[in-house]
């Protein structure tokens, strides 16, 4: 189970006004790399872990990850809560104003709605992390692309923090799957 | 929306020394020897726990299970997305 704690992982801050990079952080509110991305495919693949390492790294890091998406969802709200539609238009987020007013909904950047596609579960768990680790690394070069997108202080000081996240991530991922692989070794040679 | 300056710093110290906390969290998950991680583990938890307590005494609940005081402070705003955290980390 979860418990909701009345609090960000981050003092998510903005200097406010770029309502350009509000569209583009949709890429890590629904995008195929992003954070609700990561936070389901951990979570979905933790149950066939062999070794209690692993089944405690993706349940902790599939948790972490919904408390970035929450993240990335302040941020995309305080850019856009203040601006009028006009300004939503001139910046890209007209379709999006049109059908989903000024709440988050889990599309990507360019306005492609999320889809289980984009993660997998394959029941292995070797496979599984390989996919982990290259999500992570997808996940640092898309917030390197983010913060080269925009002026905003605050934004680019939350995306670099989200982004060192990401760096940690694919660390215990490798660490868990150097883990898995002595195990599977162990169960061979016994 | 602006919450006081007191309670703002509070709040991002817990928000600080639960982060810590997360971290050493996942590093313990794949060094579940490492002995020191894990008595820094175990201040910062102590810590945060006293922080937490203080914190929901003088301003509201951060869990619902503390939801309760004389009245339902649980829904009470500002909710996280809500807060001005002004120049955040630093």
């Amino acid at each position: 189970m979860w418990i909701y704690e009345k609090k960000l992982q981050y003092p998510a801050w903005v200097e406010g006004g770029d309502l350009n990079i509000a569209k583009l952080l949709f890429a890590q509110y629904g995008g195929p790399d992003s954070e609700l991305s990561a936070g389901i495919r951990y979570l979905t693949q933790r149950t066939t872990m062999p070794i209690p390492q692993a089944k405690a790294i993706l349940t902790d890091i599939g948790t972490e990850e919904l408390a970035h998406w929450e993240i990335i969802g302040t941020l995309i709200h305080k850019i856009i809560e203040k601006a009028t539609p006009k300004q939503l238009e001139e910046a890209g987020i007209g379709p999006h104003y049109i059908q989903h007013g000024k709440d988050l909904y889990p599309h990507d950047a360019a306005g492609v709605p999320w889809t289980a596609a984009y993660i997998q579960a394959l029941g292995d768990p070797i496979t599984n992390l390989h996919e982990d680790m290259a999500a992570e690394q997808k996940a640092r070069t898309t917030y390197e692309h983010l913060i080269q997108s925009t002026n905003d202080k605050g934004v680019i000081e939350t995306l670099s923090f989200l982004r060192q996240r990401e760096v940690v991530h694919f660390q215990r991922f490798g660490e868990a799957l150097r883990l898995v692989q002595e195990y599977l070794d162990r169960k061979m040679y016994y | 929306m602006k919450i006081s300056k007191d309670r703002l710093e509070l709040l991002k110290e817990i928000m600080a020394l639960d982060f810590s906390l997360i971290e050493l969290n996942l590093y313990l998950d794949t060094h579940p020897e490492d002995e020191k991680a894990l008595m820094v583990f175990k201040q910062y938890s102590c810590k945060s726990r006293e922080l937490k307590e203080k914190y929901e005494n003088q301003f509201g609940p951060l869990t619902a299970s503390n939801g309760a005081n004389r009245e339902w402070k649980w829904i009470e705003d500002p909710w996280p997305w809500e807060i001005d955290y002004e120049m955040g980390g630093r």
